[in-house]
C-alpha cells in the first residue's frame, strides 16, 4: 500500500483534517478561524438531529428503569429468545439478499456492459436500476403481494395450470424467503448501479496485455479482472447487507409483524412499549447501530482497495 | 466481446421478467375492481377520495419543506467547505453518509426518546419529521452538490468575482448557483422521490403522509391501494427519470460556467 500515491494523499488529508478539527485556531491562541462559522449551522443540525439521538440511544442502553447504570439491557438482548430470533431473522435476510442480490446484480451488470448488448439497452438498464433501487416501501410490498400473494398473478396462474389450491397446501410467502424475494427488487439494481461503472473501468489494455502474454479468457478473469473487481464486489455486498438490515417499511407493509425483524421490533417498541422495558428498546437499537457501523467500516475499507485500480 | 452473448441475453431476460412481473401484476390487479372486466374504476375511486388528496398534499408539503431545509443547509456548507475549509470536506461527507449507519427506524427511536419529553418538546410540530427527512436526503443532496462544486473551480471563480467587487449575494446568485443548477436539480428530484414514498418516519411519528395512507387503506380495501402503488411507482419513475435525464452527460463533470 505504501507505493500508492492516491492512497497516501487520502491518508494525509485525513490526518490533516483531524488536526484541523482538533485545533480550529490557525495560529496559537486568541486567533479564532472565523471560517468555521460558515459550517456551524450544518454541524449544529447534525448534532441535534443525528448525533444526539444516536448518542442518547447508546447512553440509555446502559440505563435501568430507574436511570442507574446497568448491563442488564445488553445481557438481555444477548439472551432473550424473542430478541435473538429477531436478530437471526434480520441477519439471515440480509445475508441471503446481499449474496443473492450481489450475484445476480453482478451477472446482470456483466451482461449489460460486456455482453455485447446494444447501447440503448445498457442506458435503459442503468436508468431502470436507479428507479428500482429507490422503489422500496409500501408500493413495492403491494406489487409483490399482487404477484405472489393469495390472489396474486403467479398464484392464480399456478392454480389454474395445476388445478391446486396453493394456500391449502400450507405454502406461504410471508416467510424469510418470501421477504427475501421482495428485498431483492431493490438489492440487485443497487449492485448493477455500482458494478456497471466498475466493469466499465476494466481497461482494454489489461485484457490485451493478458492476451499478449498468452493468457486465455479464463486466465484473464481469474488473475486480472476478478482480483481487480473483488474489493468492489465485496464492498457493494456489504452495502447490500446494511441496506437490507436497516429496511423497515417494505417488511412492515409486506408481512405486518409476521416476520419479527429487528426493525419491526423497534417500530413496535416506538408505538407502544411491547418489550415492557424502555431500556431494552435502546439496547436493540444500539445493536443495529453497531452492526451498521461495522458494515460501513467494511465498505470504506473495500472502497479504498477498489480505488487502487478502478476509479 | 463483440458478438451478442447468448448467456448475456438469457440473464437479461430473467432480470427483465423479475423487474416487470411485479409491476405488471400490481397494475393488472388494480384494473380488476369491476368483476369480469378490466377498468380504471380503482383509479377513479382513488382520485375521488378526498383523503387521498389531503395525504398526498401533506407529502408534497413535507417534500417541499425538506428540499428547502436541505438546500439551505447543504449548498452553503458545501460551497463554504470547497472555498475556505477543504480539509473539513471528508468530515462533512462522513456526516452526510450517517443515514446509512443509523437506519430510519433507529433514528426515529432516538429522536422520539430525546425530544418527546421535557426539557425539549418537539413532538407536537413536524420539526422531527422534517429533520429526519433532511438527514435522509443528506447523502443524495451533498453528493450531487459536491460533484457539481468539484467540477467547477470554486476558488478562482469566487476570487475573480470578489476582485471585481461582487458581494456575497451576487457571487452566490450569479456565479455559484448557475453552475450548480444541474446538481441542485438532481438533488431536488432525488429528495422528492424519497420523501413522497417515505413510510417509516411519517408512520412512527404519526404524521399524515402518502406512504402511511397507502399502507392503512391497503389493510382495509383492495384494488385502490394497488392503484396507488402504480401511481407511486410512476411518481418515482418520473422523478428519478428526470434526475437521470438532467444529469445525463454532465452529472457535474462539465463546467456550465462561462456562457451564463
Amino acid at each position: 500500500m505504501g507505493n500508492n500515491p492516491v492512497l497516501e494523499e487520502k491518508i494525509l488529508t485525513k490526518r490533516e483534517s483531524k488536526k484541523g478539527s482538533a485545533q480550529p485556531a490557525r495560529s496559537p491562541r486568541f486567533d479564532f478561524n472565523w471560517a468555521w462559522l460558515g459550517v456551524a449551522p450544518f454541524f449544529l443540525f447534525a448534532l441535534a438531529f443525528l448525533f444526539l439521538p444516536s448518542f442518547s440511544i447508546v447512553v440509555r442502553s446502559f440505563q435501568g428503569v430507574d436511570g442507574s447504570f446497568t448491563f442488564k439491557n445488553i445481557i438481555a438482548i444477548l439472551t432473550e429468545s424473542d430478541i435473538i430470533n429477531a436478530y437471526q431473522a434480520s441477519l439471515s435476510i440480509s445475508v441471503i439478499t446481499a449474496i443473492g442480490g450481489g450475484f445476480f446484480g453482478f451477472l446482470l451488470a456483466y451482461a449489460v456492459i460486456l455482453g455485447g448488448m446494444p447501447r440503448g439497452m445498457r442506458t435503459f438498464m442503468v436508468t431502470f436500476s436507479g428507479v428500482a433501487s429507490n422503489f422500496a416501501g409500501v408500493p413495492l410490498a403491494f406489487a409483490f403481494i399482487a404477484t405472489m400473494g393469495n390472489a396474486g398473478l403467479i398464484t392464480r396462474w399456478i392454480e389454474a395450470i395445476f388445478e391446486i389450491n396453493v394456500r391449502q397446501m400450507g405454502f406461504s410467502i410471508y416467510t424469510i424467503w418470501g421477504l427475501s424475494i421482495v428485498y431483492m427488487y431493490f438489492q440487485f439494481p443497487l449492485m448493477v448501479l455500482i458494478m456497471a461503472p466498475a466493469l466499465d473501468g476494466l481497461r482494454r489494455e489489461w485484457r490485451e496485455a493478458c492476451e499478449n502474454l498468452g493468457g486465455s479468457a479464463w486466465q484473464y478473469w481469474r488473475y486480472v479482472a476478478f482480483p481487480i473487481l473483488l474489493p468492489s464486489i465485496l464492498g457493494t455486498m456489504i452495502l447490500l447487507f446494511g441496506n437490507a438490515f436497516g429496511a423497515y417499511a417494505t417488511a412492515y407493509a409486506f408481512s405486518g409483524s409476521f416476520i419479527n425483524l429487528v426493525t419491526i421490533l423497534i417500530g413496535a417498541q416506538i408505538q407502544g412499549d411491547v418489550l415492557y422495558n424502555p431500556g431494552l428498546g435502546n439496547a436493540l437499537a444500539l445493536g443495529m447501530i453497531i452492526i451498521m457501523s461495522v458494515c460501513m467500516f467494511g465498505y470504506a475499507y473495500m472502497q479504498r482497495k477498489t480505488s487502487r485500480w478502478v476509479r | 466481446m463483440k458478438k451478442p452473448n447468448i448467456w448475456a441475453w438469457f440473464i437479461l431476460v430473467i432480470g427483465l421478467i423479475y423487474f416487470f412481473l411485479p409491476l405488471f401484476s400490481v397494475f393488472e390487479f388494480s384494473l380488476r375492481m369491476i368483476k369480469g372486466t378490466y377498468s380504471f374504476e380503482a383509479y377513479r375511486v382513488a382520485f375521488t377520495d378526498p383523503a387521498f388528496f389531503s395525504h398526498f398534499g401533506y407529502s408534497l408539503l413535507w417534500a417541499l419543506l425538506t428540499i428547502s431545509v436541505s438546500l439551505l443547509l447543504v449548498v452553503p456548507t458545501a460551497y463554504w467547505v470547497h472555498w475556505r475549509l477543504p480539509r473539513v470536506r471528508p468530515v462533512i461527507e462522513f456526516i452526510t453518509l450517517m443515514p446509512f449507519v443509523v437506519p430510519a427506524v433507529v433514528l426515529t427511536f432516538g429522536l422520539i426518546r430525546l425530544y418527546a419529553q421535557p426539557p425539549i418538546l418537539l413532538i407536537g410540530s413536524p420539526v422531527l419529521l422534517i429533520a429526519g427527512y433532511v438527514v435522509l436526503s443528506f447523502p443524495y443532496m451533498f453528493r450531487a452538490v459536491d460533484t457539481g462544486l468539484r467540477a467547477m473551480d470554486v476558488r478562482t471563480l469566487t476570487e475573480a468575482a470578489l476582485s471585481m467587487g461582487a458581494g456575497w449575494g451576487t457571487i452566490l446568485a450569479k456565479v455559484i448557483f448557475p453552475n450548480l443548477r444541474v446538481a441542485i436539480l438532481s438533488g431536488i428530484f432525488l429528495t422528492f422521490a424519497i420523501v413522497m414514498g417515505e413510510f417509516t418516519f411519517a408512520s412512527l411519528l404519526s404524521w399524515p403522509a402518502f406512504g402511511p395512507y397507502m399502507e392503512e387503506i391497503g389493510a382495509m380495501r383492495a384494488y385502490t391501494p394497488q392503484a396507488m402503488a402504480v401511481i407511486s411507482f410512476l411518481l418515482t419513475w418520473a422523478s428519478i427519470g428526470l434526475f437521470q435525464w438532467i444529469g445525463r452527460g454532465a452529472p457535474g463533470q462539465e463546467q456550465v460556467a462561462g456562457a451564463h
